[in-house]
């Protein structure tokens, strides 16, 4: 479980977050949503430690983050996986190597043992094949799995997703929401995804979080954002035909 | 203004280093590491080392022997000063100031892109310091391999001095062979060594600053390739400027 407290964060005299408090339960896809500039992002960034927040605390299975040196929150580090919106793989190692990375800093497995385990990640995501390959020979879908495979090497807590879908089309975005869903409930992850794809918050949002302007605008389940008379909510989730229609239908 | 930004980027440089002079978390990662920047950096810069050292070499032959020695100056002279110059100068100093051209720009473009394209941030979450794991082999890496290239630039100037003698004919072998022995002081090639070891730090450590702090995109990228270039290049000709008071 992840709980954020009051999170606030400046750049300069720019405030991005507004005192955001929220929790995230384990086993769940999380999902935090709003406009492009919303704060989701640097909200993300805050709750993994890339950001230092300007005031607030953020909880690891009751572990405040901001008390912890530099050392523990290495050692918490090993137990989260993250999924870039580029996917971020490294593009100087294969397939293969960029799975096996995180097992090669911190398991103390065999190289054998370490090459089943990538292997067995890479398989999870439908890439067996793929193995000796480099991000750049392929697709951006494939990067993605990719991304996720080396995410759960480890057998992470906690999985964050940036923006997961961006830039995939509707199909392969399906596949990776799936994915992802899926290996939250295999491996009981704490999930938080960074999203504005709207399949993503019908499909998978087990607990959603809209954020307004650096603010927690709204919260709740998939099923309450068909009922949801939040003005800002409905301006963003139902902007487009088709979901106003889906809306319109299923009331 | 121009000091405070100075002041500003010294200080971050020091952050850095100081995050990159920490015990690599596997070791095995990083020698795998360190070899794989020692061939990247090193090995696959020997060719242009060679190359280059090659036609200073035989120019400098040329230039001294049809244009410095005349009948009232020794014989061995042509082959004296090659040695001189490409030992203590040339070979150190200005096969560095080369290589931090080309060195120099793959290492900040590398780490920019990296950056750009948040591979960095990837491995901070992973709990890896990312100084520490790219950074520290890279320096390691040039400064291991830095002595040898000025081995092999002074090794090939000499070669293309030779080749003056033995295919252009302009002076004979004996004579350079004569300048090339005369008056041979050791400490004059060790000091070469000791000045490369300073200039790989520079090129190493300063390119990978200005390519790890970049923000933006690919733009900025090719601002920091060029900005770590300039600011090698004027460090080492600075630093040599001392080095070579400190050490004559």
């Amino acid at each position: 479980m992840i709980e954020i407290r009051n999170l606030h964060k400046s750049f300069d005299d720019k405030e991005v977050l507004k005192g955001i408090t929220s929790v995230f339960d384990s086993g769940k896809t999380n999902l935090i949503i709003g406009q492009s500039g919303s704060g989701k992002t640097v909200l993300i960034k805050n709750i993994v430690g890339l950001f230092e927040p300007t005031q607030g605390d953020v909880l690891y299975d009751g572990r405040s983050f901001m008390s912890m040196s530099k050392k523990e929150r290495a050692l918490l580090r090993r137990e989260m996986g993250m999924i870039f919106q580029n996917a971020a793989l490294f593009d100087s190692m294969s397939v293969l190597e960029n799975v096996m990375f995180p097992l090669d800093m911190f398991s103390n497995d065999s190289y054998k043992d370490r090459v089943r385990r990538a292997r067995f990640c890479l398989e999870h995501v439908n890439l067996g094949d793929a193995e000796a390959k480099f991000p750049g020979e392929i697709s951006g879908g494939m990067q993605k799995r990719v991304a996720i495979a080396r995410a759960i090497a480890l057998n992470p807590k906690y999985l964050f997703c940036d923006e997961p879908n961006s830039g995939l089309d509707p199909k392969t975005s399906l596949v990776i929401d799936q994915l992802i869903h899926h290996i939250t409930k295999e491996f009981n992850t704490t999930t938080i995804i960074n999203t504005h794809d709207m399949n993503s918050v019908m499909g998978i949002g087990e607990h959603i979080l809209f954020i307004y302007q650096g603010s927690a605008a709204w919260e709740g389940t998939k099923d309450d954002v068909m009922h949801s008379d939040n003005e800002l909510l409905n301006n963003f989730i139902f902007a487009s035909d088709l979901f106003r229609k889906v809306r319109e239908n299923a009331q | 203004m121009i000091l405070l930004k100075f002041l500003h980027a010294f200080g971050r440089y020091l952050i850095l280093m100081g995050r990159t002079f920490s015990r690599p978390e596997r070791l095995r990662m990083f020698m795998k590491q360190y070899v794989k920047e020692m061939v990247q950096l090193g090995v696959d810069s020997i060719g242009i080392v060679l190359l280059i050292s090659f036609f200073i070499g035989a120019v400098i032959c040329i230039q001294i022997k049809l244009n410095i020695q005349s009948p009232w100056m020794p014989h061995w002279v042509s082959g004296y000063v090659t040695r001189e110059i490409m030992l203590l100068e040339f070979s150190s100093s200005i096969m560095c100031l080369i290589l931090s051209g080309k060195v120099g720009s793959n290492i900040a473009s590398e780490l920019g892109t990296m950056r750009t394209t948040q591979q960095i941030d990837a491995l901070e979450i992973m709990g890896v310091n990312p100084a520490s794991f790219l950074i520290l082999p890279k320096i390691v890496g040039l400064i291991t391999i830095m002595p040898l290239l000025v081995v092999f630039s002074t090794v090939s100037g000499i070669v293309g001095a030779y080749a003056t003698a033995y295919i252009g004919h302009i002076i004979t072998p004996s004579d350079l062979t004569a300048g090339l022995q005369h008056m041979f002081e050791p400490w004059f090639f060790w000091m070469g060594v000791v000045k490369s070891l300073f200039f790989a730090f520079i090129i190493a450590s300063v390119s990978s600053f200005y390519g790890y702090t970049v923000e933006g995109g690919s733009i900025e990228v090719g601002k920091a390739s060029t900005n770590a270039v300039v600011s090698c290049s004027m460090l080492i000709l600075f630093s040599d400027l001392f080095l070579t008071q400190i050490l004559s």
